[in-house]
This record gives structure tokens, sequence and C-alpha cells, in this order.
């Protein structure tokens, strides 16, 4: 996994709030046992005309101003729903590293997490203020997300701050496999919880089949 | 000391932190299904990793599959066949349980983990699906993960997770007849919003729900996914006692289960309280559940909602106006599906209902079991006659029409009246229009054609 540190760039605009897994990918797009590729999906009820093929020109990620956009701003509750880890394999495959958003799906921040995308929190206002100003001038609108000081550096030079979870920031941070990262912490914790459990709950550790 | 079930559960799996906010927790059972086990299941093997305890591992075919009867497409899911098949392959492979086609112990995965006695009280159980808080009605700690984060359970039994908060919600008096676990919840998720629970680790108490049996504290659960919570719970009494015993093969026959309940003196982080005595059929307007109102009223004036944008958007999307009566609303199909109502108490309800009526002609109305036992037991009882001969289409378990699967299809623009969870847009087809309801008033709407309050049928 890629570590995340500092990106700078094009945000897009998306403020609107519960925007559903399905909306960004829906169902029908997944269509390999895969988690690559998916990025041509990206929102892809509102991205193209019915069929996959004709783009809709109106929706935001399709206008040229945006075509470069790595950082996404969107409204409360984003990524609720299903607990579909498309939606992030898409965002992060479109080439998207942050959202920022006043809010997330439980499932989708931890799918976040897990894929080297950061889910950055930040108030009502402060998104609404960063959709605003990405709307208004997208080119010149460049952000800079620093995941360590946890801030977005504005144009302006003003600096927003965001929040998120010591643990998740030490995971995005090192781009460690998540996997690899528990069993060098907790690989012994384990080993002991089994032990001591398998004589209380003889019947998790065995087949009763 | 008195503890919370919900902290009782949590400290009995807990093996390390991880941070102010998370723990490792350990995770006793997991549950795939072909729509996102595979990835799991292929991530793992491309990297070399072992499952740690395959005997605990089960997996399930209900997402994508055709439920209608023969399953004459397999799927009708754009390459979904080549989920179904890897998800076989693994299993052959791993070694882990797998309830395929044929299999007469087949269904969504919620419904099977509780069938089989995979989910009892006092376990963690995680499936790559959200309604996996379902099985909290069980007194277990359930919920839904994404891909990776059952890579990471099936590779090392554990997960870190951010402790929720503790909320319980008491539901005051009984209901009335006619008035269901659908009703309570849908009326709890419009009262507080559907973003109501976020954070918290929900547990539903009160006297509507120790009258209830565990088919309603099963659709209770379900929903608290709907209510934003990290997951739903219900303390174990003797209904829980009773269903647990029932000879189900992967729950342990000595074991005490008694004391996964919350402790009297127990405090929680938030508590609400809702009367539901006078609480009528409720139903959805909008594109979010807690677009729900009483089903004899009129739908809201968008300043009066919640949040206007959204609201707005909903209308515009469901093609309903301010001051229109939900009653008023004809509708174009009829569907009792999902892990949310399709036990076979669901089926009963409606059943009942339905018998020497017929379905209103211009409407397709399908009922599918949520599991094969569930639909076997409901063909031993005669309902699949009774579904048949009022004009139901009668199907094979699984998900079907909850998310537009199950080879069924709707045109853009038609209304469905549905006894699943999610009313979002698409959710049953690119621009249908989807009200969420209790089984009895999907049944009782079949039979008029337009939405229906049931208790002129009871
Ligand atoms: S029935 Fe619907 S909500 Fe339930 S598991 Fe299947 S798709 Fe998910």
């Amino acid at each position: 996994m890629r570590p995340f540190t500092v990106v700078s760039g094009v945000a897009l605009p998306f403020y609107q709030a519960n925007v559903d897994t399905d909306a960004i990918i829906p169902s029908r797009a997944i269509r390999e046992v895969s988690k690559q590729g998916l990025g041509r999906f990206l929102f892809a009820n509102l991205r193209y005309l019915p069929g996959d093929e004709i783009v809709h020109p109106d929706f935001v990620l399709n206008r040229p101003e945006y075509a470069e956009a790595c950082i996404l701003i969107g409204g409360s509750n984003f990524g609720c729903g299903s607990s579909r880890e498309h939606a992030v394999w898409a965002l992060a495959d479109y080439g998207f590293r942050a959202i920022i958003a006043p809010g997330f799906g439980a499932i989708f921040f931890r799918n976040c997490i897990n894929n080297g995308l950061l889910p950055a929190q930040v108030t009502e206002a402060q998104a609404q203020e960063l959709a605003e100003g990405a709307r208004k001038e997208p080119i010149k609108y460049q952000l800079t997300v620093n995941l360590k000081t946890q801030e977005i550096a504005l144009p302006s030079k003003k600096v927003i701050p965001f929040s998120i979870d010591a643990d998740a920031q030490q995971q995005l941070l090192r781009g460690a496999d998540p996997i690899d990262m528990t069993l060098e912490t907790v690989g012994e914790d384990i080993l002991a919880f089994e032990q001591k459990d398998r004589k209380n709950r003889p019947w998790l550790h065995s087949n009763p089949e | 000391m008195s503890a919370t079930l919900f902290a009782k559960l949590w400290s009995a799996h807990r093996i390390a932190s991880a941070d102010e906010k998370s723990d490792f927790l350990y995770i006793d059972r997991i549950f795939l299904h072909e729509r996102m086990g595979p990835v799991a299941l292929q991530s793992l093997r491309e990297k070399g990793r072992a499952i740690r305890n395959p005997t605990q591992v089960f997996a399930t075919i209900d997402h994508i599959v055709d439920t209608r009867p023969g399953r004459p497409n397999g799927t009708r899911t754009l390459g979904g066949e080549k989920f179904i098949d890897a998800l076989r392959e693994s299993v052959e492979q791993t070694g882990i349980h797998l309830y395929d086609l044929d299999d007469t112990r087949q269904g969504i995965v919620h419904l099977v983990a509780a069938e089989q006695g995979i989910a009892h009280p006092g376990l963690t159980l995680v499936c790559p699906d959200s309604h996996t808080s379902t099985l909290g009605a069980l007194g277990a700690l359930a919920w839904g993960v994404g891909s990776s984060d059952a890579e990471h359970v099936l590779s090392t039994r554990v997960l870190k997770v951010r402790k929720p908060d503790s909320m319980r919600v008491s539901f005051d008096g009984r209901t009335a007849e006619g008035v269901t676990a659908k009703d309570v919840v849908l009326y709890m998720i419009g009262s507080f919003g559907a973003s109501g629970g976020k954070g918290y680790a929900v547990e539903f108490a009160g006297e509507a729900v120790q009258g209830m049996g565990m088919p309603e504290r099963f659709t209770l659960c379900n929903m608290a996914v709907e209510f934003a919570a990290f997951c739903g719970l219900v303390s174990v009494d003797e209904t829980t006692l009773d269903y647990v015993g029932q000879n189900r093969p992967f729950t342990p026959s000595e074991v005490d289960f008694g004391h996964w309940s919350t402790d009297s003196e127990a405090v929680f982080d938030r508590e609400e309280t809702l009367s539901v005595r006078n609480l009528t059929p409720m139903v959805t307007w909008g594109t979010s559940p807690e677009h729900a109102l009483g089903i004899q009223e009129v739908i809201p004036a968008v300043a009066d909602c919640r949040n206007t944008s959204l609201a707005q958007r909903a209308m515009d999307y469901m093609a309903v106006r301010p001051k229109q009566a939900m009653q008023d609303l004809r509708i174009d199909a009829a569907f009792l599906v999902s892990c949310t109502n399709t036990r076979l108490e669901d089926l009963r309800k409606a059943a009942h209902l339905l018998k020497g009526r017929r379905v209103n002609k211009n409407i397709q109305a399908v009922c599918v079991p949520g599991s094969t036992q569930t639909r076997l037991q409901a063909e031993e009882e005669g309902l699949d006659q009774i579904f048949r001969s009022a004009g139901f289409e009668w199907h094979e378990a699984g998900c079907g029409m909850c998310f537009y699967a199950g080879g069924d299809t709707l045109a853009a623009g038609s209304r469905a009246i549905s006894s699943s969870n999610r009313n979002f847009e698409g959710r049953q087809g690119p621009g249908v229009r989807t009200h969420l309801a209790s089984p009895l008033t999907v049944a009782a709407s079949a039979v008029t054609g337009r939405i229906t309050d049931p208790r002129e049928f009871l």
C-alpha cells in the first residue's frame, strides 16, 4: 500500500449528504472477481447515460477542469449503505487519494483506511466552504492535505484542521499491510487468547459437524 | 459490577488496545457470500496466506443468484457466474463450510446464520454485508465489514474496531394488531433520523421488544444499520433461549447463555424511549428510511423535513408531493423480500391476509422466502399455495429484488412496495421507486393495487 504523507491537487466538489456506495459504484459494474480496474465505473449512474458508454457532460466528474482531481469534497454520511468495498477501490483506482467530508459511513471509513485512501473529517461548515471554493475556481483551487499535521492548506494560505483516529493515521502514514501490522503488534496476544479460549469455549476451536 | 450486554460482549473478546478509541477484538465466526467472499479469499491466496481456522468460516450463495423457480439463469447479474464459480473453487481449496444452491440450508446469510446456530449468544461474528447486525437479536456482537477486513479476520481472527458508545432504545407499550416490528423500527428511524444511531451499539428493549418473538427481533436489529448504528442488540431472555435451544448444529447445547443480557443497574451512554402503544402501520414516502410516516398520513411539506434539500430530491425521484395521502399512491409491484422480513412468521402473516383474496391484476407480486429451509417449511404448511392462488410468484431463496438482483426487473418509474430495508434511489433498479413497509402492508397493498393499511383486512 502506498503510504500517505502529503497530497496536493485539484479538489472535486461533490457536496451532497448520504452518497451511498451504490451511487459510488453500482452493482452492475462489478463484473470481475477483482479489486482492479473499477475507476471506469466510479459514479457510473451519474457519469454516463444509460449504457455506460456516453458520458454525461454536466456531471461534475466529466468537466475538464476537474480531470486531475485527486481530492473529493463530500457531504455528511459519505459512503453510507452497503459494505461494498468496490466503492473505495473505484475511488482509488480513479486516482482519488483523500475524501474530505463532515462524516463517513462506518464500514466505508474502515475500507478507506485499508486501501490507503484518507477519509478526513471536517465540520459541515468547513466542508461547505471547501466545496464552494472548488466549485468557484476549480483549477486554481488546489488543496494540500497533510496527514501528519492533520491539516488542509487552502490556496488562500488558510489552514483547516481535520480529525482522524490515531491508529488509522498511523496505518495510512506507514502504508503497511494491515494484516502484517496486526500480526506484528498483537500476534502474541492472539495466541494467548486462543490458548485460554480453547478451554473456555472448546466448540469454537473444533468442528461440530 | 453492572454491565450492558454490549460491554460484556466487548470485554469478553477484547485482546489488546489499538489506540485510545479502538481495540483489537477476537472474531469467533465469519460468514461469506458469493458477492463479497471471493475477492477476499482470492486476495489471501495471492499473498500466500492461510485461513486461521476454516471450521469457523461459513459461506452461502444468496446475493446475485436467480431466485425464479428453477433458477433458470443461474444468475442474471453480468459476470455473476464468475463470482459463484470463484466461491466454489475457494471453498474446495480451503475447506470452509458452504451452503450451495442444492443444499437445503442455503439462503440469505443472516437467516442461515441464525437457523444453523452459527450465530448464538455471546459470539462475535462478522460478514461482508452491512445487515449482519440482524444477528445481534441473539445477543451476539455481529456487524458488517468490508472485504479487506474480512480478509483480515480470515487470516488473523482479530479485527481492530473503534469502540462505539452504547445506546438503549426502549419501546413502551404493546403494538396493536396489524402493527409489527417493521413499523416500530421505521417509526424509530423516522423519529431520530437515518443517522440517529451513528456511533452507537444500539440495544432494543422495553415491553414491546419483550413481547416480540425472535423473527421480529431480527427485523429490528436488521434495520439498526439503516439507523447508522454500529450494530443492533437484544438482551437474552426466555424467548432467545427457546430459539437457541432448538437443536441448532453450530450452537453447543450444554452451554448456559443466560448471562448475555444487560444488568438491571447498567448505565448506557444514551437512553431513548418511544411509546408504540398508538402506533399505526408505517410506510416510507422518500429515498431514505427516515422518510417514514403513518400509513394514514399525508406526505409532509419539504420545509418540515429533517434535511430539506434531500427531501426535495426525494420527492422528485419518488414523484410524490406534499399533502398527498400515502394511501392514494398506486403501485406496480409488491415484493416480499430480504433479510428484513422473509422469515416463516412473516410469510405466515402475509399468507393469512392473502387467503381467499386476489392480487390486483395490474400488479407484479413476488414472494422470495429468505432461506430454503423457510421455503420448505412454508410449503409444508401450504403457504405457497395461498401465495400462488392469490397471484403471487413463489420463488427460491435469495436476496432477489432487495437490491435489483435475482432475475426480476422493473421498468424505470415503476412504484414498488417492498418488505426490504433500503429505499435508496435505484436500489430496486434504475428509476424504480421503493416504498418500505411490513409484510402485512405489502400483502394488503398487493390486493388493492395501492398503498393500503393492512388493518382493513384483519
Ligand atoms: S436481502 Fe438485501 S439487505 Fe439482506 S443481505 Fe441480501 S442484499 Fe443485503
